[in-house]
């Protein structure tokens, strides 16, 4: 219940915060809703954390150039009640109402559980699906990575040391494009046992993209591309579906705990993705 | 007695929804819980707890610990090797009982257990030095689960005892042989009560403080039996028990993983004495996890035998029970409860039962919400879905075929219980009503035919309550009561009965407020400081309101009496009678109010012949008998066939419970039952790997109900009082847990049955289920 | 090395130093006093010491003392005001929202935010928005019931 000492900085911008981490020995503290209950257990032990709260341009949300750009200390909830992402963006402030409980919603940041690289943590199975890039700031350089370059495995993001995580970009969503997001909860700790989100658009009866991102099932969340590109093209029927489905864990590793097997969490992200499937291409006819 | 269907206040106050007197302390976060006593000079204690299940301990070095400033001292088994130990209240013949010293000594048991203690003056600095006691364990091969552990090679737990054995345990009644041989069907089933994890959101905690000129202990300590308590700890430390008070703050519940006395609170003690500083521990949510006691942990094996029309002959049952490394308080006691409940609410005389108590390397079980009547209720109620299965007959049916009549009562089980009053038929036809059954059946077949997977679900259960007369009780199972009537006229109710939860600070001024005739706001309920509150023994097994509810009541009659002669002094009459809060005259109507009866009492101007002055009397009730509550649920589920969810589409409870003196007090106990019930039957499941670790051991691995995940629950009541009390109450505290798992299981059972499935052990996780579904149905 | 914080806590401010290790429910509980809040897990899953941090429900045991600095904080003890219970308090009351109390702050809390973002909520969004608090006594079905009480009274 009680964490080990630490030494706490809360600088008021970018450049400070940038300064504090480049000595390699600082963690971040964004919501700490992932950080602060392993300092308690002492499975985490940082010897300085940097607590980004002061940094307000972190917590933007904008629209431009058809691209929509997340501060990484936006929570949750930000993400949840935002009509810009409820219109722009619907499937990521879908994903984000899925998150925890309202207390975690609240202070738990979007920037914060990407770089703790939870393998069940919802966001990323949306943000696989649209395709998202991350920007990575150290003092005097940044670079913007494709989620999927970010997310190494588990707990392990591609970050180095220094560098820290400011914004993720995702397109704005076109018109007519079904999405969902399906998740079989650990009743216990309300992270998804197995997520799956489903992007789909069809142009003439015919599925024109069709994006799935899954989460929970495997060390990192993955997309699922040869399900995408059975359908792909498909008139999206129950059958393509189906087949399309049966694809997502097949060649996967699953994970395995006390509250799933390895190959019911495989057949749960079939079933999952078939319900993802179905529900976006229903918002998408 | 005659059952009422429709509940009825009986008097102004008892059998009316009140609102609870303890909510406004509660409601605005006033109430004081143990954590939140301070203490001038306060210490806070960390306990240093073993990471393995079973090791040697080698050596142990606290130098770095006590080198950091701010900690006090640092404590290890050598210390307290005098002390303890934690006591077994339960006798069974032959019962193996190992020495449980309150920190471990050369061994540990299980993991958590507790190695040493860092007394400290913040809990920072405590937590702190905790990780620089350097423990130097021989790691030892460790089992983890009864059934190993009874196989031949097992490690032992006690290397005393290689067959890890704590005792067996036969019981028979009737002629079970000939019933089995006489028998037109038999079915068998091994049907799993799976660990649980009791989980009072509230963790325990320990405040001890060290009086050196009185030679005087005060420990404050988060308990459902503060008096047990106190005599208990008094032989743990060596003090004498009138130095030694217990003082039980707000608890934030119990669920008995409080009936218990634990290592935490003699160490305390012991802490406090050493240190000569009061010391506070709070058990963290992993440590409650770990060290608190477990419920249930069976794996039984049922035999049941029957004539082909319905009728059941007889009941067998090999019950092998996971102890745990130690004996706590009640922990070999709890599968014979089990055994007592064995025959349900049916009217079959013959049984059989063996227990095996079991040692492994894992926290010691003991009595958790029901407390050896769910494993009981669940075993007889799944075989008799399964009997009604083989039959083909319906499971409403078949159940009432073979309950005892109203006119039978009192009914004579053979486990030797006397059922004190039923009318089993009247919940389960109110719960068949309210379902509307033959149209659900209809619903059913309709959903069947559409492939959807549906299913109905009864449970009727009984349980054995309000513990107990004192012979079948390790520690005396009367209550006491002292009602006390200030000069002013105001009454005090002290109870030796110890609520947390339950409400009976409301429930007793109720009785005492109708029988007095004074209103609820003038009476005083107070509990839990044995400094206060003449001897008591607590709350559990459903027992405060049906044997400590009686204590207030007949105290008051016999204040009544000393009332009523006052008041014939103040009238000058002979002929006078108490009723609504005054003395009347019988024969001139001149009257005098209790508080002027009371003032007159005090000053003792004048004192009827023979009576002390005052207003003021203590009762202790010893009941003649247990109670046995029952009542019928009925749960409606759909499986999901592609993931292998359960959801519930209704529940319905309905409870007879006796008299009812707080029908919105009785509702929340069914609803709080029922979702551990539910917390049982689908989520809930402590789970140690081979090696003895806890993997469920924290709230992200251990699912209790969150709110949703219960459905909305529908709750019914019969009343068939009881003739044990004159209150006519039964109890509710467990109802609602026994009741809940059967009926959950048997309707998943139900909805499966079209694909073959027999029987689902709990919890009813997804998994389990759409491995049957694979399978066909064939497990 | 300890940090100085400046804190409004049920309308008064106060100023205190603190270790940046120092958690806000220890912080609220053992440095000022107010023990409303209860402490029930490490994992941030009880709800138990949830309290309003600049009017957002925050589970004070997964913060630091040091984060709240500037900030308006909450409680339990503050929710009653010139001696009148807040609705929320007396529909729990009045409805047995609650038997062992353990809960019933951090719970009433939550109920507060949810009843603030959705004034009249259904049952499933009643249990949707209480799902950050545990209870092990009541089943929820009262809480719901309080919930539905104290929107009604504060809808008039």
């Amino acid at each position: 219940m009680i964490p080990q000492s630490f030494e706490y900085s809360v600088p008021n911008t970018l450049q400070e915060a940038l300064q504090l981490l480049a000595g390699g020995n600082a963690k971040v503290l964004a919501g700490g809703m992932s950080l602060v209950p392993l300092m308690k257990l002492r499975l985490a032990a940082p010897e300085h954390l940097v607590d980004l709260r002061r940094i307000t341009g972190l917590k933007t949300l904008s629209e431009s150039s058809g691209e929509i750009r997340i501060g990484a200390m936006a929570t949750h909830h930000d993400l949840d009640s935002s009509p810009l992402l409820r219109q722009r963006c619907p499937l990521l402030a879908e994903a984000a109402k899925h998150i925890g409980d309202v207390q975690v919603r609240n202070l738990g940041t979007i920037g914060g559980s990407l770089s703790h690289a939870d393998p069940a943590a919802d966001y990323p199975a949306s943000l696989l699906a649209l395709g998202a890039k991350v920007k990575l700031v150290r003092a005097g350089a940044e670079r913007t990575l494709n989620l999927e370059d970010f997310l190494v495995d588990t707990f392990t993001t591609a970050a180095e040391p220094g560098e820290l995580l400011t914004e993720i970009i995702v397109p704005v969503e076109e018109p007519k494009t079904g999405v969902s997001y399906q998740k079989m909860v650990q009743p216990a700790s309300g992270f998804a046992i197995v997520g799956v989100a489903a992007r789909v658009r069809k142009s003439n009866g015919q599925i024109s993209l069709a994006r799935l991102g899954l989460t929970g099932v495997a060390p990192s969340p993955f997309r699922a591309a040869a399900a995408e590109a059975r359908l792909q093209g498909s008139a999206g029927s129950a059958e393509d579906i189906r087949q399309a489905a049966a694809l997502v864990s097949s060649n996967i590793e699953a994970n395995a705990d006390i509250h799933a097997s390895a190959s019911y969490r495989k057949q749960m992200a079939q079933v999952y993705a078939a319900r993802a499937l179905h529900a976006a291409l229903a918002e998408a006819s | 007695m005659a059952t009422i269907l429709t509940p009825q206040a009986t008097g102004k106050l008892v059998g009316k929804r009140v609102r609870r007197r303890e909510d406004p302390r509660l409601i605005t976060g006033t109430a004081t819980y143990v954590d939140d006593i301070q203490k001038p000079g306060m210490h806070h204690a960390c306990i240093v707890r073993s990471p393995y299940a079973a090791a040697r301990i080698k050596g142990i070095n606290a130098q770095a610990a006590l080198a950091l400033p701010g900690v006090a001292a640092v404590f290890t088994g050598k210390d307290v090797a005098a002390l303890g130990p934690v006591p077994c209240g339960a006798s069974l013949p032959g019962l193996r009982v190992p020495h449980h010293h309150i920190l471990a000594q050369d061994r540990v048991y299980f993991t958590g257990h507790p190695v040493a203690v860092v007394v400290a003056t913040d809990r920072y600095i405590a937590r702190d030095a905790a990780d620089l006691v350097e423990v130097d364990y021989e790691e030892l091969p460790a089992v983890a689960a009864p059934e190993k552990a009874l196989a031949p090679g097992a490690p032992a737990v006690h290397p005393e005892w290689p067959d890890n054995t704590a005792f067996t345990y036969h019981q028979e009644g009737g002629d079970v042989n000939k019933a089995f041989a006489e028998a037109e069907v038999i079915v068998k089933q091994r049907i799993i009560s799976q660990r649980l994890i009791p989980t009072a959101m509230e963790t325990r905690g320990v405040v001890a403080e060290w009086q050196p000129g009185d030679k005087a202990l005060t420990v404050y300590s988060s308990s459902q039996i503060p008096h047990l308590l106190r005599s208990l700890l008094a032989g743990m430390l060596g003090l004498p028990e009138n130095r030694l008070r217990v003082v039980v703050p707000e608890v934030g519940g119990g669920f008995g993983s409080k009936l218990n006395v634990y290592a935490e609170e003699a160490l305390m003690g012991f802490v406090a004495m050493k240190i000569g500083k009061p010391v506070k521990w709070i058990e963290s949510r992993r440590e409650n996890f770990l060290c608190t006691i477990h419920g249930r942990g069976h794996v039984d094996y049922y035999e049941i035998a029957a004539k082909k029309d319905g009728t059941i002959l007889g009941l067998k049952l090999k019950l092998i029970q996971d102890l745990g490394a130690y004996h706590q308080l009640l922990t070999p006691a709890i599968p014979t409860l089990s055994v007592l409940m064995m025959p349900g609410l049916y009217r079959f005389k013959n049984i059989l039962a063996d227990i095996v108590g079991v040692f492994t390397n894992c926290v010691p079980t003991d009595a958790y919400r029901g407390a050896g009547r769910p494993e009981a209720t669940h075993g007889i109620e799944r075989m008799v879905d399964m009997l009604a299965a083989e039959l083909k007959m319906d499971p409403a049916e078949i159940r009432l075929k073979n309950f005892p009549q109203p006119d039978e009562f009192p009914f004579a089980t053979a486990t030797g219980l006397s059922y004190d009053s039923g009318d089993y038929e009247a919940p389960l036809r109110r719960a068949l009503e309210l379902v509307d059954y033959p149209r659900l059946r209809q619903e059913q077949a309709e959903a069947r035919q559409q492939g959807r997977l549906m299913g109905i679900g009864l449970s009727t259960y009984g349980e054995v309550s309000a513990f107990g007369p004192s012979p079948a009780t390790p520690a005396g199972g009367w209550e006491s009561a002292t009602v006390k009537i200030d000069p002013a006229g105001k009454v005090t109710v002290l109870t030796g009965a110890s609520p947390h939860g339950q409400g009976e600070e409301t429930t007793f001024a109720q009785i005492a407020a109708d029988e007095l005739g004074v209103d609820l706001e003038d009476v005083i309920v107070l509990h839990g400081d044995t400094a206060v509150v003449q001897y008591g023994i607590g709350t559990f097994g459903s027992r405060a309101t049906a044997v400590g509810g009686p204590a207030v009541y007949y105290a008051i009659q016999k204040l009544k009496e000393k009332i009523q002669k006052f008041g014939a002094l103040l009238l000058e009459s002979a002929e006078v009678t108490f009723t609504n809060g005054n003395c009347v005259c019988n024969r001139n109507g001149k009257s005098v109010t209790l508080a002027q009866v009371a003032a007159a009492s005090y000053r003792a101007m004048k004192l009827p012949p023979g009576e002390e002055p005052g207003l003021q009397v203590t009762y202790f009730w010893e009941p003649p008998n247990f109670t046995f509550p029952f009542g019928a649920h009925i749960a409606v589920t759909e499986v999901d066939r592609e993931t292998g969810r359960v959801s519930i589409l209704r529940y319905v409870a309905v409870d007879d419970c006796g008299n009812i003196i707080n029908p919105l007090l009785v509702d929340g106990q069914v609803h709080g039952g029922v979702a551990q019930g539910m917390g049982q039957a689908l989520y809930e499941q402590a789970v140690y790997d081979n090696n003895g670790q806890l993997l469920s051991g924290e709230l992200t691995d251990y699912a209790i109900p969150k709110a949703g995940m219960m459905p909305w629950l529908e709750t019914g009541h019969t009343i068939t009082p009881s003739p044990v009390n004159p209150l006519g109450v039964k109890g509710v505290g467990e109802a609602g847990t026994i009741g809940a798992s059967p009926a959950l299981v048997n309707s998943v059972v139900d909805a499966l049955s079209p694909l073959g499935v027999r029987h689902i052990d709990m919890p009813m996780l997804p998994e389990k289920i759409w491995q049957l579904l694979q399978q066909g149905g064939q497990a | 090395m300890k940090r100085l914080i400046s804190v409004t806590i049920n309308g008064k401010q106060r100023t205190d130093e603190v270790e940046p290790r120092l958690l806000l429910i220890h912080y609220l509980r053992d440095v000022v006093g107010l023990t409303g809040s209860h402490i029930g897990c490490e994992t941030s899953l009880c709800g138990a010491c949830t309290v309003e941090l600049d009017g957002k429900a925050v589970k004070s045991c997964t913060m630091f003392a040091v984060q709240v600095d500037g900030c308006r904080l909450l409680t339990i003890e503050g929710l009653v005001s010139n001696g009148k219970y807040h609705p929320l308090q007396e529909a729990f009351w009045n409805e047995h929202g609650l038997q062992c109390g353990f809960c019933t702050p951090g719970m009433i809390v939550a109920c507060k935010q949810l009843l603030e973002r959705t004034p009249v909520p259904t049952e499933e969004e009643i249990r949707h928005g209480i799902e950050g608090n545990l209870c092990r006594c009541t089943g929820y079905q009262h809480i719901v019931n309080a919930v539905k009480a104290a929107s009604a009274k504060m809808g008039i």
